[in-house]
């Protein structure tokens, strides 16, 4: 015996099945984004100091276009099957494909960005103040201090010189991925040689310094072992990543099979590619609200 | 999203050849509902035992800390190493049996064999289907739980043994352990939460789209729509539970830190991570969760109880609308009440009061649906079988359980009850004597059909008795021993804590030597309730072979479509159309040739 409704609509609920079934997947799928922005909310609130502008906002801003023209995409890639067009949706299918792509790698590029860029306590005061005046000259102590407001000010405009949030931000020689302080001792290093980042208001970098491991505190790369900031941001896009990953690899089995389907079953194939398609915008609609809150506020 | 669309080709290729699928696609790889649900079932079991066994093992340990645990201590020792060194339970090792003890019983237990057996195997049935709406998600979904439930087991063996944070896994103590138990219960966690999102996902789109005609939504078995709410609950609480699971992985794996707050001293050494997070959010995200579980524990057993209940009464069920709207608004206000287990936390007295007042809110549509069942039973014709004496206890079991819930749900009494064995007490008399009897009461039920013979009654009834006498005389005592002030995470069962704090006068929250001889007596009784299992686990298995052949396909002459089909029922449910024309209890009608109409029968008496 066959199941009902798998293809045309259920009369009383105007519903096949794989259409509903995608509903409720997405229902479930709002529960757990939303517990992870709540917590977001949560871990914001409850937080001393949140720091603005660690990410690139033109970057994001591209990426966010990025997937907002894949689901237009997807849509005409549908339409245009529902039109009896497999042509035009094999473009449009394969441009949505792109884009999905596309996005994932500039995602990834941002990650990289993030695990090279280090941050770098030191023990005492005395020891930070002499690495800030190696970095940057006699003023050194000041353009930290500047650079530390700059970064959390917008959220506590009151936020000031505090000796045990104040660091050195930049680079390592040689830049390596995701390390800290406990790995670069196992690896026997005691000197790093370290890039920090232009002083605020310019885009040059200063020259490099060398760092003894013994004064330092905790050195760590933007991963989200560094801050609740960078844990609730790297967990959530990268969950969201996965989602696009799984959304991409679907769409394009679809793309690659629509010849054998769309002389077997068109109405069914249609229809899988609608139910994709609103799989697609749940995912287009967390990244709109993901960049505001990630990138923006 | 998928499997959701491959099950169209899925299905559209196997009306293409009928051939014979083989051994491992009959029985292994089924996407048939009603093997699943056998699936489900054997292996929930096979949990429930092997929950119910770690269970003795702390038992032993509480009444007679220090002592090598009996017969399997040896072995224990042999599998596990220096934790159970000369066959004693270490501390360590009670808090791992403890924290897999609750995992096992609610995730790999009774919600599967609750939900997802009973679930698979009868909403279809009921509702008219011939199978679930998306058969290989419904596969997937018995994969993933069984892949959850390898993990969760593995996890007893890795060095340092399983997660030790209680089932519940507060961190930062759960994140700070420094095994690898909880990553392993953490992985297994979001194995089990994608199995039952799958099957939540798979029961609504059925319920909602495979009835029958004519099987209205009024017309639909209670069980039906029991099956319904709770799987809205699961498909709605269980997400935010796998947000905390994926953050604590993220905790644990890459040492960050959303649980961990700043300042964070452990051992007497500040612990390497940038601090900053919350762990009430923990607790947040898991009751969010964890309550609604709750109903997800109960709502289908209450399902079976009305299934049976009706049946053998004789007599349609009381306030059938009454009982639907009352589970509807069970699985709203579930939503709502649970930081009623955080009195304690420091979150706030009006917040607590808000909880306080939802949480009595929530108590009127269960009492609502426990007075329909009690109600039922009046006037009516009673059949004393196995499955209706499991379900006739249910009731006072449940009734016990719930009422006892109260005084936690008032944050005034739960200052002083939060974390004692009277919480123990309380939730075991709900999902013990109350879910579990349910179970044993639909297991002795649907078996006719699922076996076309019948379990043993002598031995379904010693099953029953000595069951009831265990479970009552097991967790009775608890809640005195809670009164008393026994906190209920003390591996040697507060011994050494009645040492420190001898019992003088004036010192309420001392514990006397009755309290604490409480222990021998519980652990005897834990003793008589293994041994009650016997006969079960003995009819089971004997009764496949030689239980009393069914003389028909509807043995209990019962009115729902379940007993409307060949026994066992073939792949594809019914032989013929089904069309609903009738309520689902139209037992007793004055001037029908026999007490019981199906739902399926056109013309016994004119039309309503």
């Amino acid at each position: 015996m066959e199941i009902p409704y798998t293809v045309k609509p259920r009369p009383d609920t105007g519903l096949y099945n794989a259409k509903l079934g995608i509903w409720l997947f997405l229902a479930s799928e709002v529960m757990l984004f939303g517990g992870l922005f709540s917590s977001y909310i949560l871990l914001r609130v409850g937080a001393d100091l949140w720091p603005h502008g660690m990410l690139s906002i033109p970057i994001g801003t591209f990426n966010t276009f990025v997937l907002i023209a894949s689901s237009v995409t997807v849509v005409m890639a549908w339409a245009n099957l529902k039109l009896g067009n497999p042509g035009k949706f094999k473009f449009y299918m394969a441009i949505t494909i792109l884009c999905a792509l596309g996005f994932l790698s500039v995602k990834s590029y941002e990650y990289y960005v993030k695990f090279t860029h280090y941050d770098v306590w030191f023990k005492d005061d005395a020891t930070a103040e002499k690495y800030f005046k190696a970095a940057y000259g006699e003023k050194g102590p000041e353009e930290v201090r500047e650079l530390f407001v700059d970064r959390f000010h917008l959220h506590n405009t009151n936020a000031k010189y505090d000796p045990a949030q104040i660091q050195l931000v930049g680079h390592i020689a040689g830049n390596p991925l995701c390390t800290n302080l406990k790995k670069l001792l196992a690896a026997k290093q005691e000197t790093i040689k370290f890039t920090a980042d232009p002083p605020k208001g310019s885009h040059e970098h200063p020259h490099e310094i060398e760092v003894k491991l013994s004064d330092v505190q905790r050195l760590s790369a933007y991963v989200p072992a560094h801050s609740t900031f960078f844990a609730i941001y790297f967990t959530i896009t990268a969950l969201h990543g996965l989602h696009v990953l799984g959304g991409a690899l679907v769409l394009a089995y679809f793309l690659f099979t629509v010849d054998k389907w769309w002389k077997k079953a068109p109405e069914q194939f249609t229809n899988r590619i609608e139910v994709g398609g609103l799989f697609w915008h749940f995912v287009d609609l967390v990244w709109i609200f993901l960049f505001p809150i990630i990138y923006l506020l | 999203m998928q499997a959701t669309t491959q099950t169209h080709s899925q299905e559209a290729h196997s009306h293409e050849h009928h051939h014979d699928p083989g051994f491992l696609r009959s029985y292994v790889f089924s996407s048939d509902h009603k093997v699943i649900g056998i699936q489900y079932g054997f292996t929930a079991l096979a949990f429930l035992f092997f929950g119910f066994l770690l269970m003795m093992c702390m038992r032993w340990q509480i009444a007679k800390p220090g002592l090598p645990v009996p017969i399997v201590g040896p072995l224990l020792e042999h599998l596990l190493g220096d934790v159970a060194k000369g066959g004693v339970m270490s501390p360590d090792l009670y808090n791992a049996f403890g924290a897999m003890h609750g995992t096992i019983m609610v995730f790999l237990a009774v919600v599967p064999l609750a939900f997802a057996a009973f679930g698979n195997y009868v909403v279809p049935l009921q509702i008219g289907a011939v199978d679930m709406a998306f058969p290989r998600i419904n596969m997937a979904s018995y994969q993933c739980f069984a892949a959850g439930g390898v993990v969760m087991f593995v996890s007893f063996f890795i060095p340092g043994g399983a997660a030790a944070g209680g089932w519940t896994s507060y961190s930062p103590l759960a994140t700070i352990i420094p095994t690898q138990g909880q990553t392993f219960w953490l992985i297994g966690m979001v194995l089990l939460i994608t199995s039952s999102l799958l099957g939540a996902v798979n029961f609504i789109a059925t319920v909602i789209q495979l009835r029958a005609p004519g099987m209205t939504w009024m017309r639909m078995p209670f069980f039906v729509w029991a099956q319904f709410v709770t799987a809205f609950i699961l498909l709605l609480a269980f997400p935010p539970l796998e947000a905390a699971g994926i953050l604590q992985l993220v905790d644990k794996v890459f040492g960050s830190s959303f649980f961990l707050p700043t300042g964070l001293i452990v051992s007497g050494k500040p612990l390497d991570v940038s601090g900053g997070g919350s762990p009430l959010l923990w607790q947040h995200l898991f009751w969010f969760l964890g309550h609604p579980e709750v109903y997800v524990l109960i709502l289908p057993a209450m399902g079976v109880i009305s299934e049976i209940i009706a049946c053998n009464t004789r007599k349609p069920l009381w306030g059938y609308k009454s009982l639907v709207y009352s589970v509807l608004a069970v699985g709203f206000i579930s939503f709502i009440v649970w930081a009623h287990h955080m009195y304690l936390t420091g979150m706030g007295t009006k917040i607590s009061t808000f909880f306080q007042t939802t949480t009595m809110i929530i108590s009127i549509p269960s009492v609502i649906i426990l007075t329909c069942l009690f109600m039922s039973l009046w006037g009516g014709s009673i059949r004393f079988n196995t499955p209706m004496l499991f379900a006739l206890a249910f009731l006072p079991m449940f009734g016990i359980g719930g009422l006892t819930g109260l005084p936690l749900g008032f944050n005034f009494s739960d200052l002083h009850l939060h974390d004692s064995y009277y919480v123990i007490a309380h939730f075991h008399y709900v999902v013990a004597p109350g879910t579990i009897f349910a179970l044993f009461a639909g297991v002795y039920f649907w078996y006719p059909k699922m076996t076309g013979r019948y379990m043993n009654e002598t031995l379904g009834k010693i099953h029953f008795w000595l069951s009831l006498a265990g479970m009552n005389l097991v967790f009775m005592p608890m809640f005195f021993q809670g009164l008393y002030g026994m906190s209920r995470r003390m591996s040697d069962g507060g011994a050494t804590y009645a040492l420190a704090n001898p019992a003088n006068e004036g010192i309420v929250t001392a514990l006397t030597n009755t309290v604490i001889h409480l222990n021998v007596f519980i652990t005897h009784a834990a003793l008589l309730l293994l041994v009650a299992q016997i006969p079960f686990i003995i009819n089971v298995f004997m009764s496949m072979f030689n239980g009393k052949p069914v003389e028909s396909d509807n043995p209990w002459q019962a009115t729902t479509l379940d007993w409307q089909t060949p026994t066992p029922p073939p792949h594809g449910n019914f032989t013929k159309e089904i069309v609903v024309y009738r309520g689902p209890y139209e037992y007793s009608v004055p001037g029908a040739s026999s007490d019981f109409i199906p739902q399926n029968q056109p013309d016994a008496k004119p039309a309503k």
